[in-house]
């Protein structure tokens, strides 16, 4: 028992991680630009078939495509900002979540049309390393890892560099932030850039363990949504924690129950948090 | 209130006139050109179905359609099928594209019944449009052979008229537990996981009452979600309780992945059976992960029934045998048969032996000749349920078990296992 429990620990840890920066990249859009980002989901799609067209068709490691697809996924989110989100901003929440839903499903249909829906595989692998009688999957392992210098790096970028620093005012107070001369406009679009950079990023470590299909990102943006709420919307460090506590959960709990009560169990702890705390575990208090 | 009750009398005045209109087109199934008396005239039946040339199905459903037309082709350049009063009678195919979506089946199936007069009708593929064309044949009273259709319940709603030509779902993986008891007498524990769907709850239900009734220990029975990807927490679960085969599955995506993920993961186990996967040409390339899988199939192009076997257990032989079908296939559409389109073939293989049974193109007569059916074919053996309680389920036709292994040239190769009657190659077990 204690075996197959660590061994579920450790996949839970493993995969939480990577739970963790696609919600990241809700969560920062969400608190930079209280935009609720409906097209999430479909971008981490892309994601993935950013590596996979790059591993077939180019022959290119995945981790290196991984580079690629992190610079397309930020120049194309901050192109993205400029050409619809930027209009509709300062409009009511209504407005930018149907921007972003007509977004996603531009995404989906063009998806569809081009790569139908059948699954894909990025047929590549790293073996397993064997502790014990615990076997950890290399690429997860990986990914892993990935998603925790992905966490740091983004926190040096926040704390530690002046962009970072007018992403943290704009937050904030957008009105404050503009009054001492940070261009607010350009810092939404690197926001959003970011955000989307953060998704595509979580979707391409997913497609180099599991399969995939243009459809595929849904699950991770309900995951994203939990994840944010439970963590606090607007908190990074809050995501990657609440992407453990999800991953541990989806570890864990099938060792006494069926599996099919994961998803049960996830929303009646999002219901649960809104209700006791809605500002999540690591949000301000109001 | 008046002008209310004035509405629901005009509603129900021309519902009355619809179904009076429908009842009218509800007469004589055959037929259409007048047979000359004292025989020696022709006919032609009309064979009516849809397939699903668009959306989800399209490419089992195609082959299968295939299949069908194959059959009918051939039959009819051989002359026909001659009737009792010497008429000939010759197949004329009535087909339209139900775009995988079972209201256009029950719309395209009244048609073809009412205005088309279809004397017999073969199912779309997939047992969601057969059942809901079922009902359309029954009400018409038109025989349907039923193929690429495996649940069971369509046969449990007391229709007289519906006949399947594949085996049931409950006897999907039935073969593997006898197979498992004829290579290992003493594995005893069973782990069942299957996707949460109708067809593969279905076969895992029924496999797992029959594990059981055979002394075997069932030490897991899950169910996933389709469209699980991650099956890491459900294979940990597997380790825990250390069975010696692990069996289910669903269809080709998660099957694939929990195979993939089962050998990742180096989980020790004797025998993997899975669901639909592995008779898929695609399985092959999961590599190493595919290596030892097993898995139940309808039909096999290498599956050898022979007319001397047919001779040995006292059945009849009809049709052609398996390598004339795949070769009459191959030089047809220029590809190899998939047991999609063995079972079209099939389909009509059973109606054409039961019109010459019965000599007749009548309903009742054709009907009687299908209950008697017991044939071997290239498909294999062919009988049906008479009981009303399960009218028309599949009884004389067993699942064939493929494996992949190592070929000489280091390729992986699949190769029959079992039945041992039909097999290629020895099993390969355990397989780690």
């Amino acid at each position: 028992m204690i075996s197959a429990l660590s061994a579920s620990l450790i996949d839970g840890l493993m995969i939480g991680l990577v739970y963790g920066i696609a919600a990241m990249g809700l969560t920062l859009i969400w608190g930079v630009m209280r935009v609720i980002n409906l097209a999430h989901g479909a971008i981490i799609a892309l994601g993935m078939f950013g590596i996979y067209l790059l591993f077939t068709n180019l022959g290119l490691n995945p981790y290196l495509g991984l580079l690629v697809v992190a610079v397309a996924g930020l120049l194309g989110g901050m192109l993205l900002y400029q050409l619809t989100i930027r209009r509709v901003i300062n409009a009511p929440y209504l407005s930018t979540l149907l921007a972003t839903f007509a977004i996603n499903m531009i995404i989906i249909g063009l998806g569809t049309a081009a790569f139908s829906t059948s699954p894909r595989n990025v047929d590549f692998t790293l073996g397993s390393t064997n502790l014990g009688e615990i076997t950890i999957l290399n690429t997860r392992l990986v990914a892993a890892l990935a998603a925790l210098g992905i966490t740091i790096g983004l926190y040096l970028f926040l704390f530690r560099t002046r962009p970072g620093k007018y992403v943290r005012a704009v937050a904030n107070n957008r009105t404050a932030a503009e009054l001492m001369g940070i261009p607010s406009s350009r810092i939404l679009a690197l926001s959003f850039g970011i955000g989307v950079m953060l998704a595509a990023v979580a979707g391409a470590l997913i497609a180099t363990f599991f399969p995939f299909t243009i459809l595929s990102g849904d699950p991770y943006q309900l995951k994203s949504f939990v994840i944010g709420v439970l963590g606090g919307l607007g908190n990074p460090l809050g995501a990657l924690v609440g992407g453990l506590i999800l991953g541990v959960l989806e570890g864990i709990v099938p060792n006494f129950m069926p599996n099919t009560w994961v998803p049960v169990l996830e929303f009646m702890l999002f219901v649960l948090i809104l209700l006791v705390r809605p500002s999540g575990l690591f949000g301000a208090k109001r | 209130m008046k002008r209310l009750q004035t509405l629901v009398l005009a509603l129900l005045a021309t519902l009355g006139l619809v179904l009076s209109a429908c009842g009218a087109q509800n007469t004589t199934p055959a037929n259409n050109n007048a047979a000359a008396p004292g025989g020696g005239g022709t006919k032609t039946a009309i064979i009516g179905y849809t397939a699903s040339l668009t959306g989800k199905l399209n490419v089992e459903s195609t082959r299968q359609s295939n299949g069908l037309k194959l059959w009918m082709d051939q039959v009819n350049e051989k002359g026909g099928v001659k009737l009792a009063d010497g008429t000939t009678v010759t197949f004329e195919a009535k087909f339209y594209d139900d775009e995988s979506n079972k209201d256009r089946v029950q719309e395209l199936y009244t048609r073809l019944a009412t205005d088309d007069k279809a004397d017999f009708l073969i199912s779309p593929y997939s047992s969601g449009l057969s059942d809901a064309a079922a009902v359309i044949a029954e009400q018409y009273g038109r025989i349907m052979i039923t193929t690429g259709a495996a649940a069971d319940d369509t046969y449990k709603k007391g229709y007289t008229l519906v006949y399947q030509a594949y085996t049931p779902a409950s006897r999907y993986l039935t073969g593997s537990i006898d197979m498992l008891a004829q290579l290992d007498p003493a594995a005893k524990k069973v782990a069942i996981v299957n996707e949460n769907e109708k067809f593969s709850k279905g076969v895992a239900d029924a496999v797992k009452a029959y594990a059981e009734s055979k002394g075997l220990q069932v030490v897991l029975f899950e169910g996933y979600d389709a469209g699980t990807t991650d099956f890491a927490p459900i294979i940990n679960k597997i380790q825990q309780a250390a069975p010696d085969v692990i069996l289910g599955g669903g269809h080709f995506q998660d099957g694939s992945t929990l195979a993939k993920q089962i050998r990742e993961k180096n989980l020790n186990v004797k025998m993997v059976g899975l669901l639909v996967a592995p008779p898929e040409p695609k399985f092959a390339e999961l590599g190493d992960a595919a290596l030892g899988v097993i898995g139940p199939s309808q039909w096999e192009p290498q599956v050898n029934f022979t007319a001397e076997a047919a001779q040995q257990k006292g059945m009849e032989w009809f049709g052609p045998t398996g390598s004339e079908f795949v070769s009459a296939y191959q030089a047809k559409f220029n590809e190899e048969p998939s047991y999609h389109a063995a079972g079209g073939y099939v389909a009509g293989l059973l109606l054409q032996k039961a019109i010459e049974k019965a000599g007749s193109l009548e309903t009742t007569a054709v009907k009687s000749a299908l209950d008697y059916t017991n044939m071997l074919t290239f498909f294999g053996a062919l009988k049906f349920e008479v009981d009303p309680q399960a009218h028309g389920l599949q009884v004389g036709h067993d699942m064939v078990f493929v494996q992949w292994q190592q070929g000489s040239d280091g390729k992986l190769v699949k190769q029959v296992v079992w039945p041992t009657e039909g097999a290629t190659a020895k099993a390969l077990y355990p397989v780690r």
